[in-house]
């Protein structure tokens, strides 16, 4: 299970950065497709990335944009990487 | 918040499905300098770009070079030129190792048993008249002989203002041969009298190319969008030019900030070193400019604009699936 704070957080990120509109951080689908159902690509994907990585302090390796492909995905994938730390 | 799946019905999300997963990373290759015509308002030779950069002589350079493409992540390799048929060795350099589609006059026809499946892309500029005021000779008459029945060859029709009126008739010699044709328009890169487009011929194309993809849709390969997006410049509000074009060569891209873009594309000259500014000539007016592809890059690269409503999204389903048909990616 994902940190809900952290769910949430990028949910909030990507509602930001991408402005998507008729959405809030709570009403976002934490397992809807970014790519497939959103049609976010990689350059949003890069726009995201670099956020995320000023905010929790890693570092997001561009082979590893294919696992992020929602926002429980990204959330867990943080995780991961802040207990590496 | 629109997702695609709460816009479409099944029928739709079933063709956003086909091309959903392609990722196709295209890149533009001049396969030489050298050309068997001298097309008045041929973006090339117009801007110099012949002279820019000799070509590389060596064959094994330039499978080394495809190599090197291909590990770029390059999945589609668009040969243009000059005229690439008079190097064939260049073209299989490409053939045997990336998916590719070939631009041509059509006066020297591709071996088919030496390229059985490559896609070949035939330019036209019109009628006899026409072809010969801009290209010295009717080349039209050659290539259809050439190319007649050819299940992986189209034409690429590049109307002039002077065609406004005569489109039906070159689209049924094409479909008289059994071959398919996509068209784009002319940008008058040379300022050849009466080629420029002025608002109300742009308009009256519109309707007509809409007329022709009705008439013949088993031949015309095309979309309304693309047909309004290629003849207003505008998409989703937005105008078309350099701060929004898509096919800008990445190393050279220092926009900020960066639109939407073709990801890693390039324009290679023939010599593999050189780089291009874009898909067309470096020296074009980017707010005139009426390069189709560019504009069906466009769109493309802007999917998520069009998850505005359903006819948005379908409208970029079926400008991308005739990028896919145009090169190969799904069939006819
Ligand atoms: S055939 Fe093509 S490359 Fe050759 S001069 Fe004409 S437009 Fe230019
Ligand atoms: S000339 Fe056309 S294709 Fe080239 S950069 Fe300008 S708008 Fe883009």
């Amino acid at each position: 299970m994902a940190d809900k704070k952290i769910v949430i957080r990028v949910a909030e990120i990507l509602i930001d950065e991408l402005k998507l509109e008729d959405v809030t951080p709570q009403t976002f689908e934490p397992e809807v497709d970014l790519i497939d159902e959103l049609g976010i690509d990689s350059m949003d994907l890069t726009t995201v990335v670099l956020v995320l990585q000023d905010e929790y302090g890693i570092t997001i390796d561009e082979d590893d944009y294919p696992k992020l492909k929602n926002v429980k995905l990204i959330a867990e994938y943080i995780e991961e990487k802040l207990k590496d730390k | 918040m629109n997702t695609v799946s709460s816009l479409l019905d099944n029928e739709w999300y079933e063709r956003y499905k086909r091309i959903s997963k392609l990722n196709i990373r295209s890149s533009i290759y001049d396969v030489t300098n050298n050309c068997n015509l001298r097309c008045k308002g041929c973006f090339f030779f117009s801007s110099d770009e012949h002279k820019k950069s000799p070509d590389e002589p060596d064959i094994r350079k330039w499978e080394e070079f495809v190599e090197k493409e291909k590990q770029r992540g390059v999945n589609l390799a668009i040969l243009i030129g000059g005229e690439p048929t008079l190097y064939l060795d260049r073209i299989e350099a490409f053939y045997k190792r990336l998916p590719t589609y070939c631009a041509t006059n059509g006066i020297i026809k591709v071996p088919r048993d030496r390229f059985p499946d490559m896609m070949v892309g035939i330019s036209v500029w019109g009628d006899e008249e026409d072809e010969k005021l801009l290209r010295g000779r009717d080349t039209f008459s050659i290539s259809r002989k050439n190319y007649a029945g050819d299940p992986y060859t189209y034409y690429l029709y590049t109307i002039t203002p002077k065609q406004i009126g005569k489109i039906e008739r070159i689209i049924k010699k094409i479909a008289d041969v059994g071959l398919k044709v996509h068209m784009q328009l002319l940008s008058n890169d040379e300022g050849v009298d009466g080629f420029s487009w002025k608002e109300q011929e742009l308009s009256d194309l519109r309707k007509e190319m809409d007329d022709m993809l009705d008439r013949y849709p088993d031949t015309v390969i095309s979309s309304k969008y693309y047909h309004e997006i290629i003849t207003t410049g505008k998409m989703l509000g937005r105008t078309f030019g350099w701060s929004e074009c898509p096919s800008v060569t990445k190393p050279l891209d220092k926009r900020n900030p960066q639109p939407k873009r073709l990801i890693e594309f390039i324009r290679w000259a023939a010599d593999l070193k050189t780089m291009h500014r874009c898909c067309t000539s470096e020296t074009r007016d980017c707010s005139t400019c009426k390069d189709g592809a560019a504009h069906m890059s466009w769109v493309m690269v802007n999917k998520r604009a069009h998850l505005r409503s359903t006819k948005d999204l379908q409208n970029w389903i079926e400008v991308y699936e005739m990028f896919a048909k145009l090169y190969k990616f799904i069939p006819w």
